[in-house]
């Protein structure tokens, strides 16, 4: 288990003082001048060194996206823009960071965006968070008055300002053009790739896009060295992440470990095991809805990183786990997925906007077995017809969870459909 | 989708801002560079809400695209897309049941229930005495405090069936409890006591 001298977000569940005077005894704001005093691309590398990799889902190496922004600042600014749009299903770990660690975030950005030599950063936080708006609106103040932002931020002679930007309830701006998009005040529909952000991001000006758990863990690392980092988790999985641990545990729990952790010792230290003991364990989702669901027996000796999931044919993703224990409807559980990506389909690509109503209602025909055997086929088909033939990644994301159960649940759907045709048949 | 049905059949004549969302707006324009107010038209759509009993009447959207400087039908566009934004009228208090897969798995079948048996009302209703509103919403982004009811602004977390009942009575009385978990929880420490942290957790608790 992950030692707590070793945890970075010490205020995880709020029991210490979210507020400036909290957050310094913890260690934040700790000479951050010397940290930006080590230059640019210092900061860069030292974050590469770290092997952090994006917290956001995609795990793309964080030091390497902020070396894609231009060396020089011509006449176009830079922007540094924080994605607090958490809305991956089974993912709430942004949230706690925003309301309990605000100045971990902050000082993030500070570093963050000095080292992408920005002096501007926008945090785009979902709209549902409003309570957690309002303490992070309340922390820039705060930082502002104490001269951590500002003309001279922490007293570092760079100029660095925050503002903080709601969202208003669509998943689609979690991508992160879509959200440059909403940020600029328009419908959250994503723009095709290239150009990239780092090109031409938020109002045509060079732009990095991070999650909030990459900027959050910034200044810890720079302040213990990316070696520190590096020396935790796995080969190319470096480091703390947090993880959270939801559905049918006996403790649903948030949770900061190391990567690379086993699934199983996980959620038996932790969440107080599976409702029920480990044996009543149907199936988990290992990171986030979009990454696909893993049957028991993968589940046993799986570890938490990037690449083993990966591996396995699924993924790390934000690593919001969701438990599903054998009183689970599995075929109702994907089936709400399915009509969550259908809900949240921006409209803009045929073959995800048309995709996912119609997977979603063929899920919905399977949960009751209203269906042919060939149909599952059928479905199998339509999935890989959506995914990878959108600009995003949420025709993949609708696609993978149907595939994912078809892969590993296959007789469930056909024990359905057969119990319908006998209940048809016997009517008759 | 027809705009005819997006939008409340009674709409009102004339819309004009107070003088406290004047001073508001100023303050959201400020965040973006001169010539990019477009970016601030949400937090003025959120501005029409919170003067405007939670909803966004048609005069309104003229008004934010007039001092945004943008077509109408931008304004419009953008306020049908994203689902806070009520075209429609909600009763006082706006019950959104999230009913994606992890509350599922943690019973908001149960809370949707519970509205349904007290209220009569299923999503995208409104209460017979014209308090209430509801709507299943997608993911909230609190997993683990499964089920999620928010009312208006608020998270209540660790929801079931009694606990909904209960804040329901509350809220028909007009009184509407702390928001944050129903079963005690602080935050999302697991419910029997953290495993990790404990040591600063004493620390915190001493300093109080």
């Amino acid at each position: 288990m992950l030692a707590d001298k070793d945890r970075i977000f010490t205020n995880l569940y709020g029991w210490g003082d979210a507020g400036l005077v909290g957050a310094r005894k913890r260690g934040d704001w700790d000479n951050t001048a010397a940290i930006l005093a080590r230059g640019h691309d210092a900061i860069v590398e030292e974050v590469k060194a770290s092997g952090l990799r994006g917290r956001g889902g995609a795990g793309f190496p964080t030091g390497l996206k902020w070396s894609f922004m231009p060396k020089e600042v011509g006449a176009r600014p830079h922007y540094l823009v924080v994605n607090a749009d958490e809305s991956e299903p089974g993912t709430c770990k942004d949230r706690d960071i925003i309301r309990h660690e605000p100045h971990k975030l902050l000082e993030g950005c500070v570093v963050a965006g000095f080292a992408m030599r920005a002096h501007a950063a926008y945090i785009y936080i979902r709209g549902e968070f409003f309570n957690e708006y309002r303490v992070l609106q309340a922390a820039i103040d705060d930082a502002y008055n104490a001269g951590l932002l500002g003309t001279n931020a922490a007293g570092s002679g760079w100029e660095f300002d925050v503002y903080l930007h709601r969202g208003a309830g669509a998943y689609i701006c979690g991508e992160e053009t879509a959200l440059l998009e909403s940020l600029e005040g328009k419908k959250g529909q994503p723009r095709l790739k290239p150009p990239f952000p780092a090109g031409v991001g938020l109002y045509g000006c060079p732009t990095t896009v991070n999650n909030v758990e990459s900027i959050a863990v910034a200044p810890t690392i720079l302040r213990r060295g990316g070696a520190w980092f590096a020396g935790l988790g796995k080969e190319n999985n470096t480091g703390t992440k947090l993880f959270c641990i939801s559905g049918h545990v006996n403790e649903p729990c948030n949770v900061e470990e190391e990567m690379g952790i086993p699934l199983k010792e996980l959620i038996e230290k932790h969440a107080g095991g599976v409702r029920g003991g480990w044996k009543n364990l149907l199936a988990i989702i290992p990171g986030g809805s979009s990454t696909p669901l893993m049957p028991k027996d993968v589940c046993e000796t799986i570890t938490m990183d990037f690449d083993t999931l990966r591996a396995a044919g699924t993924g790390l993703g934000t690593a919001g786990i969701i438990v599903m224990d054998k009183s689970t409807d599995i075929v109702r559980a994907i089936a709400r997925l399915s009509y969550f990506y259908k809900h949240e389909s921006c409209g803009q690509c045929t073959p995800c906007r048309e995709g996912t109503g119609w997977m979603w209602r063929m899920m919905d025909r399977l949960v009751r077995g209203e269906a042919e055997i060939h149909e599952i086929k059928t479905l199998e088909q339509v999935t890989r017809q959506v995914e990878g033939h959108t600009i995003c990644a949420l025709g993949d994301a609708a696609a993978w969870p149907i595939q994912g159960l078809i892969k590993h649940f296959r007789p469930e759907i056909e024990r359905r459909i057969a119990a319908h045709q006998a209940v048809v048949s016997a009517a008759e | 989708m027809s705009i005819s049905t997006l939008i409340a059949k009674n709409q009102p004549e004339t819309f004009s801002f107070t003088t406290e969302s004047e001073s508001e707006i100023k303050q959201q324009i400020a965040k973006y560079p001169v010539g990019r107010q477009a970016s601030a038209v949400k937090s003025l759509l959120y501005i029409v809400q919170k003067q405007n009993d939670n909803w966004i009447p048609m005069k309104a959207i003229e008004a934010v695209a007039e001092r945004l400087e943008l077509p109408v039908m931008r304004v419009l566009e953008v306020a049908s897309f994203y689902t806070m934004f009520n075209l429609k009228p909600v009763g006082k208090w706006y019950l959104q049941v999230c009913g994606t897969t992890p509350c599922m798995l943690r019973g908001s079948d149960d809370i949707s229930r519970c509205i349904k048996d007290k209220l009569n009302i299923a999503s995208g209703e409104k209460s017979a005495c014209g308090k209430f509103s509801l709507l299943e919403v997608e993911c909230l982004g609190a997993c683990v405090n499964a089920p999620i009811l928010q009312v208006n602004d608020d998270f209540y977390e660790d929801m079931d069936y009694q606990a909904t009942a209960r804040l329901l009575d509350e809220l028909a009385d007009g009184k509407q409890p702390e928001f944050g978990s129903v079963v005690g929880r602080q935050g999302t420490e697991a419910e029997d006591g953290a495993t990790t942290l404990k040591a600063v957790k004493k620390k915190a608790t001493r300093s109080k």
